[in-house]
């Protein structure tokens, strides 16, 4: 049986990688990884409760929740960088620094 | 020991592993193709928790949508942003990562520390569940239960989401069209 402390130890080293990667890359692809790397530790947390939850499946609905909801944040995101791509020719968050060109 | 602990152990390394080589890589498509293996392995933990619904849609959805459209992105922007990376330092621990490293281990610390302190196997609810039978059988008809919660008691959420679904689509759309393009 896999106790719910081993999980979350995961969910918890998963979440600091994301955040390691946020801080320190300088690509804005990366990043992003970063931030994916951070909400699927979150959704572990949520599946990893949702074990106990039978009769309303709370923590497995919600878990496919944000996972919908990062696909629509990647869409947008990548959308956006290929924007500032096409205007700045860098994707490097620290060289874009003007509000209009 | 048993099987599964030990495939818990062999899916938790392989997830960890492969995330830390997606933040030490210095190369971007090494470590986005890493960043799907860290997926598959999540994937695998998703099952190990007793929710098999939940893993295929990571499959299908991160796998399948989200690793794809990080690639299109990366190959649209260009060979310039591939040489900028290449500049950029490659190595874990240096000077320039030191407050990213830093950051991390505090939070780390931190987050362990909470972990330990809330003894999270023995909270009341989970007691509760366990004495009520509210656990998620091993045998696979969960799926069952998750498709009738996800029409009557969900559905609210259900519905909404569709709404933003289709909002970010038709904004990612209008973003990344090219300009000049409005004129017509």
């Amino acid at each position: 049986m896999i106790t719910q402390q081993e999980f979350m130890i995961v969910s918890v080293l998963l979440f600091c990688i994301g955040l390691f990667i946020i801080v320190s890359k300088k690509n804005a692809i990366q990043i992003l990884i970063g931030i994916e790397l951070m909400l699927n530790a979150a959704i572990l947390n949520l599946v990893a409760f949702g074990k106990f939850d039978r009769a309303n499946n709370g923590g497995q609905v919600f878990a496919l929740f944000a996972i919908v909801l990062a696909a629509a944040t990647t869409a947008v995101a990548l959308a956006i960088i290929l924007n500032v791509y096409r205007r700045y020719k860098t994707i490097n968050p620290d060289k874009i620094n003007q509000l209009k060109d | 020991m048993t099987m599964v602990k030990i495939l818990f152990y062999v899916m938790a390394f392989v997830t960890l592993g492969s995330a830390l080589v997606v933040a030490a890589g210095k190369n971007l498509v090494r470590s986005i193709f890493m960043f799907f293996v860290t997926l598959f392995g999540l994937a695998g933990l998703y099952v190990l928790a007793l929710a098999d619904f939940v893993a295929v849609t990571q499959v299908v959805i991160y796998v399948g949508g989200i690793l794809v459209l990080i690639l299109f992105a990366f190959m649209l922007s260009g060979k310039e942003a591939l040489d900028k990376i290449e500049e950029q330092s490659s190595k874990f621990i240096s000077l320039k990562n030191a407050p990213a490293l830093f950051l991390a281990a505090l939070f780390v610390v931190i987050m362990l520390n909470v972990v330990f302190k809330a003894q999270v196997d023995s909270l009341p609810w989970i007691k509760v569940a366990v004495e009520t039978h509210n656990v998620m059988p091993v045998d696979g008809t969960a799926i069952n239960e998750i498709g009738v919660n996800l029409m009557t008691r969900y559905l609210l959420p259900f519905e909404v989401i569709s709404i933003l679904l289709m909002v970010a689509l038709i904004g990612a759309a209008h973003l990344s069209r090219r300009e000049g393009a409005n004129q017509t």
